[in-house]
């Protein structure tokens, strides 16, 4: 085994910090790692926080820590924000509502910025998560801004979802984006302190009468994340929707589709790739796309020939010659 | 793809209460393209180092107004050091003599100083330098 995992396993903060790292950054030797890593994973609870920015998430998670912490249980934080789409750099800030637990052995916190790679941010996340489980975290969070697919992405690593509105600005429930509500366990009510946090708590009680059929009706919790008001509260649900995710077997099923996922993206991911390396070698692509370009070749027949010349049609595409 | 990023700490260990200055240069770097971890304000020296641990960052930039950086830089390489981050380049930015950040260099506590009013550009183009010729 390689002596990073086997540190990791000892419960080596220096390890895990290091492991998330190279897996950031696409490191050659990460698949081996994460082979190594993933007998080792599935005992963490991962929960997902999500909202609007400024909404309060770190503070959330902040308090949420102070609850798991006296319950005895160890936790992972993964707090992600945008990456600049100019610069390619990001100020990760998350931590600053963190500091309480910032010397906890229990909990260790890691910021990532989103990096912009398409689909990327989501394995990288789930890639963590993996390594945070194995490391021996009982409980995983994660905090997404609330904002696009990617994040929603993110999300669907989480066996629990929260999902953080305020009263604030406008910020009323018709503006909310479809995507977003569909994937909430529970509503956080947060800024409760602020002028239309009842009326605002109503309507989400009411959107979810109007949609929910299912047999978990998502509970709407007021919270106050400066003077931790509600948190008990929420973190009593957040317990009961674990409950409920064991004991009807939905959190099997919610795995077990995470992994078909997982699978499939890993399928796809290693064909295109050794699709692309045997391209790199054989095939003058640019000429393929002149030849389009001056209407003397289709794109459909040339994506043919293109498979046909790398042999992809007799199985042995990235074998031999 | 090498999706490598600089991840730099920006710290403000001690007691004063200004972090103007911290934020201008955490966002330089950010525009710089590098991932800028900030903590925000009174942070111990074992609240930096362990930031700086779990965050597995490649820069520890500390920010120091109170005059108090001749006894909190050393302190806090100490502690980057029993972590077994030996080689994370450590900076200080703050009202700093000429003596005392000679004496912070030739301790090796420090790896650069920079005092208010120097460009953004020569603490990001000194990181990148020092990171990349590694
Ligand atoms: N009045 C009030 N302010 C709050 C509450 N919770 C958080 N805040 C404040 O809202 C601001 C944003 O809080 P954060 O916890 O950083 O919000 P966030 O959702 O993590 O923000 P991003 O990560 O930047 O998207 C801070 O100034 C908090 O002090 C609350 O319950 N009431
Ligand atoms: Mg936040």
């Amino acid at each position: 085994m390689q002596q990073l995992v086997t540190e990791l396993l000892q419960g080596n903060r220096r390890a895990a910090a290091r492991l998330i790292s190279q897996i950031e950054n696409d490191d050659p030797q990460k698949t081996d790692l994460l082979k190594e890593i993933y007998p080792h994973t599935g005992r963490a609870y991962v929960i997902g926080i999500t909202g609007a920015p400024g909404s309060g998430k770190s503070s959330l998670v902040d308090c949420l820590l102070q609850q798991m912490r006296s319950d005895g249980l160890t936790v992972g934080v993964i707090a992600v924000d945008p990456t600049s789409p100019f610069s390619g750099g990001a100020i990760l800030g998350d931590r600053i509502r963190m500091q309480d637990h910032a010397l906890d052995p229990g909990v260790f916190i890691r910021s990532m910025g989103t990096r912009g790679s398409l689909g990327g941010l989501s394995r990288a996340t789930g890639e963590t998560i993996q390594v945070l489980d194995a490391y021996g975290k009982n409980l995983v969070l994660v905090e997404t801004v609330g904002v696009g697919q990617s994040e929603i992405d993110i999300v669907k690593a989480a066996d629990t979802t929260l999902v953080v509105l305020t009263p604030a600005g406008g910020d009323s429930v018709q503006t909310i984006k479809a995507g977003i509500m569909e994937i909430a366990d529970i509503f956080v009510i947060n800024k409760c302190d602020l002028p239309g946090s009842d009326r605002t708590a109503a309507e989400v009680n009411m959107m979810i009468d109007m949609k929910n059929g299912e047999s978990w009706r998502p509970p709407v919790i007021s919270t106050n994340a400066v003077s931790n008001i509600g948190i008990d509260q929420l973190w009593a649900a957040l317990l009961e929707h674990r409950g409920y995710m064991e004991k009807s077997g939905r959190l099997l099923e919610t795995r077990r589709q995470r992994v078909r996922r997982e699978l499939t993206e890993q399928v796809e991911y290693l064909v295109k790739k050794r699709i692309w390396d045997r391209v790199k070698e054989k095939i003058e692509f640019n000429d393929m796309v002149e030849k389009i370009v001056q209407h003397q070749q289709d794109p459909y027949s040339t994506a043919h020939e293109l498979l046909e010349k790398i042999k992809f049609y007799n199985g042995i595409v990235g074998e031999d010659g | 793809m090498n999706s490598r990023k600089i991840r730099v700490l920006v710290a403000k260990p001690g007691l004063d209460g200004h972090d103007r200055g911290a934020k201008v240069v955490a966002r330089g770097l950010r525009d710089a393209g590098m991932e800028v971890i900030y903590t925000g304000l009174h942070q111990t020296p074992e609240q930096v180092a362990e930031t700086a641990l779990q965050e597995d960052v490649d820069v520890v930039g500390l920010s120091i107004l109170s005059g108090a950086h001749m006894t909190l830089t050393p302190r806090i390489k100490k502690l980057l050091q029993k972590n077994g981050m030996n080689d994370v380049l450590l900076l200080v930015g703050g009202i700093v003599s000429e003596e005392d950040a000679a004496e912070l260099l030739k301790s090796g506590c420090a790896d650069q100083v920079f005092t208010p009013g120097e460009p953004l550009d020569k603490i990001t183009g000194y990181i990148r330098e020092a990171i990349n010729g590694r």
